[in-house]
């Protein structure tokens, strides 16, 4: 899933600046999953929101919705009315959904109440960490099923370096080597000597260093 | 300042403090009027909502009390209760509210004398804080704070 974290309350209430009817609405898919950005968070925002501005005697409407994904069309026609009589949206969805809610009414404002992390899993219950870094060609056979692009704070294709010291990462003591997990997972299905086989260079064009991505299948296309 | 009556909510677990509050009464222990309990059936109910809307709705200060660590009748409802108190105290904070106006106990049904006794604690804490920012601006415009 897309993980996400709420923005700091002052950054969101700068943002607000000068709006009298915000409309805060909420994606029910990855955000919602990972706590950041769904129908609760929504609430919970929306509360903080109304007690800030009454604590500073300014007046502020706050309306709250939540669509089930902010990143497909068909969606955002039930909060059509909403978004029209808003002076300004705020919106719960990671990166994507925030760019595809402005696609979608070029003429409101609509403004990130989230910073969009990674994509990543929930390893432990309020505990989430970067898995994948959609580089567009997947290795993960290669590498027992650990990703070294992600994991590794190098993105080493051909590791461990010199700073793997007893299974931990030089940049932070509390990371563990994404190369010694993936020589002990090779290790543990027996195909240590395929790692002796060197990675070559990555072709970077398929992830985002080729610009941004696209993909068509025209036997879905309407 | 000195004619503040603090509007306390009370979060009250049914299986301890609730009955602990009921033990104060039975033995005519005298206790903060203004404090408004709330029962549940276990401090794991308490939601963030829940404890955000009273003091949206203008409570001055709001209690969580639940069982003591390792007794509670779900087995943890009362340490997840802690964690969401913690969380929702960062956000008052966060907000001008001031953490400080929410707190969580743990006691025994037994405790009625504690239960009193931590009932003016938070009253007297309440009192020095002064009234809910949100509660006060909203009264100064003649709202009540009662919605909701």
């Amino acid at each position: 899933m897309i993980v996400a974290e709420r923005k700091p309350l002052a950054e969101i209430e700068t943002a607000l600046n000068g709006c009298s009817k915000v409309l805060l609405v909420g994606c029910g898919g990855c955000v919602t999953v990972c706590l950041a950005g769904g129908e609760k968070e929504v609430s919970i925002l929306a509360s903080l929101l109304r007690m800030s501005a009454q604590a500073q005697g300014r007046p502020l409407e706050v309306e709250e919705a939540t669509i089930q994904r902010q990143c497909d069309r068909e969606f955002f026609a039930e909060i059509r009315e909403q978004v029209e009589e808003c002076d300004l949206v705020l919106s719960l969805a990671c990166g994507v959904g925030v760019n595809f809610f402005a696609e979608m009414f070029g003429d409101k404002r609509i403004v990130p109440a989230l910073n969009t992390r990674f994509m990543g899993a929930a390893v432990a219950e309020g505990m989430w960490a970067e898995r994948c870094l959609g580089c567009g060609d997947c290795i993960l056979d290669r590498t027992g099923g650990i990703c070294p692009l992600a994991r590794c704070a190098k993105s080493l294709l051909n590791g461990p370096c010199g700073g793997s010291q007893e299974g931990k990462c030089e940049v932070d003591p509390e990371t563990e080597c994404a190369w010694q997990l993936i020589y002990e997972r090779m290790e543990q299905l027996g195909r240590l000597e395929e790692l002796e086989e060197i990675l070559p260079p990555k072709d970077w064009s398929r992830g985002h260093d080729g610009g941004p991505g696209k993909v068509v299948r025209e036997e879905v296309s309407i | 300042m000195a004619d503040f009556e603090p509007k306390i909510i009370a979060f009250c677990c049914q299986y301890c403090a609730y009955a602990a509050a009921d033990l104060a009464g039975s033995m005519r222990l005298q206790y903060a009027p203004q404090v408004r309990i709330v029962r549940v059936l276990c401090t794991g109910r308490v939601d963030e909502l829940w404890l955000l809307r009273a003091f949206e709705n203008g409570a001055d200060g709001v209690f969580v009390a639940g069982c003591l660590e390792g007794t509670c009748h779900f087995q943890q409802g009362n340490l997840r209760a802690r964690k969401r108190v913690q969380y929702v105290k960062k956000l008052l904070d966060e907000v001008g509210v001031g953490g400080e106006r929410l707190e969580m106990f743990f006691l025994s049904t037994a405790e009625g004398p504690r239960f009193a006794a931590l009932a003016d604690e938070m009253m007297a804490k309440i009192k020095e804080l002064g009234p809910n920012p949100v509660r006060r601006k909203s009264e100064a415009r003649g709202e009540t704070g009662e919605s909701g």
